[in-house]
């Protein structure tokens, strides 16, 4: 095989996430419908699109905005759904750290669940260069991120069209719902989002949406813990 | 619930902008200032599960009590979450279990 450069590093990445559009553009436009649906124009759900660059956490905003809740909650609870994020970049610090600042600050902006997926596997894998590893970067960025704003402008615009009798409410649990499945890959993780449903209905009588934040914590300590045990169990069991 | 325009539009650009920047604060905290330095193992290990903590705690009053129909349960919507979440669980495609959840709403909206 010839040696690998930038270039190729490059073309890689992005034939690597090109599957990756026919999940994020579905995705991307139901947020721009959705978004629409709740009363933003056009300039605003792209904005949201290109600000925050997390359907997840995107949805979450929108939900809890809609439903009035204080500003702290919105902004607490979508970023607690983004808290992978600060993984994501630990993660790719010892693989991109020494890059210099502004090349970092850059690709930060673009750390997304696909991006990071396909890198970390990719510099895991393989003995690349600084300059691969960020060519690589780049390519897995290429043809997911775009999609991203361009699909929720479609979206934005094509929302109003939608007629009325559509129960579209629904649209934002339901999306929820099959994001949240692939994620039960342990017993810590389902542990998790059943302790999160408990707490989340059990404490729904608190003012501020502040059931939520308690069922999140709740969970986070509860995947935690079960974690420890999972690992204590197999170390007694070896 | 989503709908009808009743976000103030100062609100909405301050959770925009706020949403934005605490994000890349979170994308930037160790890429771009803790450099090489190894995080705590118990502090990554709730990293770990903060999106399956708070999204399901996010979605169940939703599909319990739908505030469009009042925040009575829905039949039809409880369905659609069900066929969502088994399909989930069985297959992992994202895409498929939205559009089967989808498609049973809307034939549950047809029957009820």
């Amino acid at each position: 095989m010839a040696p690998s450069s930038p270039r190729h590093a490059f073309v890689q990445g992005a034939r690597d996430a090109l599957p990756f559009t026919f999940v994020v553009s579905p995705f991307a436009l139901l947020f721009g419908v959705v978004a629409t649906e709740a009363g933003l124009n056009v300039v605003e759900t792209l904005a949201f699109s290109i600000a925050v660059l997390a359907g997840a956490s995107q949805f979450a905003a929108l939900q809890l905005l809609t439903e009035n809740a204080p500003t702290v909650i919105v902004l607490a609870s979508a970023l607690a759904v983004n808290l992978r994020m600060a993984m994501y970049s630990a993660s790719l610090t010892p693989h991109l750290g020494e890059a210099p600042l502004w090349h970092r600050a850059l690709a930060a902006y673009f750390i997304v669940d696909q991006s990071y997926a396909l890198s970390i596997i990719k510099y895991e894998r393989e003995r690349l260069t600084l300059t691969e590893r960020l060519a690589y970067f780049w390519g897995s960025v290429a043809p997911v991120c775009p999609m991203w704003y361009v699909m929720t402008l479609v979206g934005a615009l094509a929302g109003t069209a939608i007629p009325e009798s559509v129960p579209l409410d629904f649209a934002v649990p339901i999306t929820f719902i099959a994001l949240i499945t692939p994620m039960l890959r342990t017993l810590a993780h389902v542990v998790a989002a059943v302790v999160s449903v408990a707490l989340a209905l059990g404490f729904a009588f608190l003012p501020y949406n502040l059931g939520l934040m308690v069922a999140g914590v709740g969970a986070m300590m509860a995947g935690a813990q079960t974690e420890v045990w999972m690992n204590r169990r197999r170390g007694a069991a070896q | 619930m989503i709908s009808g325009g009743s976000i103030p539009t100062a609100e909405l650009w301050f959770v925009i902008l706020g949403l934005g920047a605490g994000s890349f604060a979170l994308r930037f905290v160790f890429l771009g200032l803790v450099g090489d330095r190894r995080l705590p193992p118990w502090l990554l290990r709730h990293l770990r599960y903060t999106a399956v903590a708070v999204l399901p705690g996010l979605v169940a009053p939703m599909v319990l009590w739908p505030a469009a129909t009042g925040g009575t349960p829905d039949p039809g919507r409880l369905a659609a979450a069900g066929v969502t979440l088994g399909l989930g669980v069985l297959t992992k495609n994202v895409l498929l279990s939205i559009l089967a959840g989808a498609a049973t709403l809307w034939a549950g909206v047809w029957l009820f």
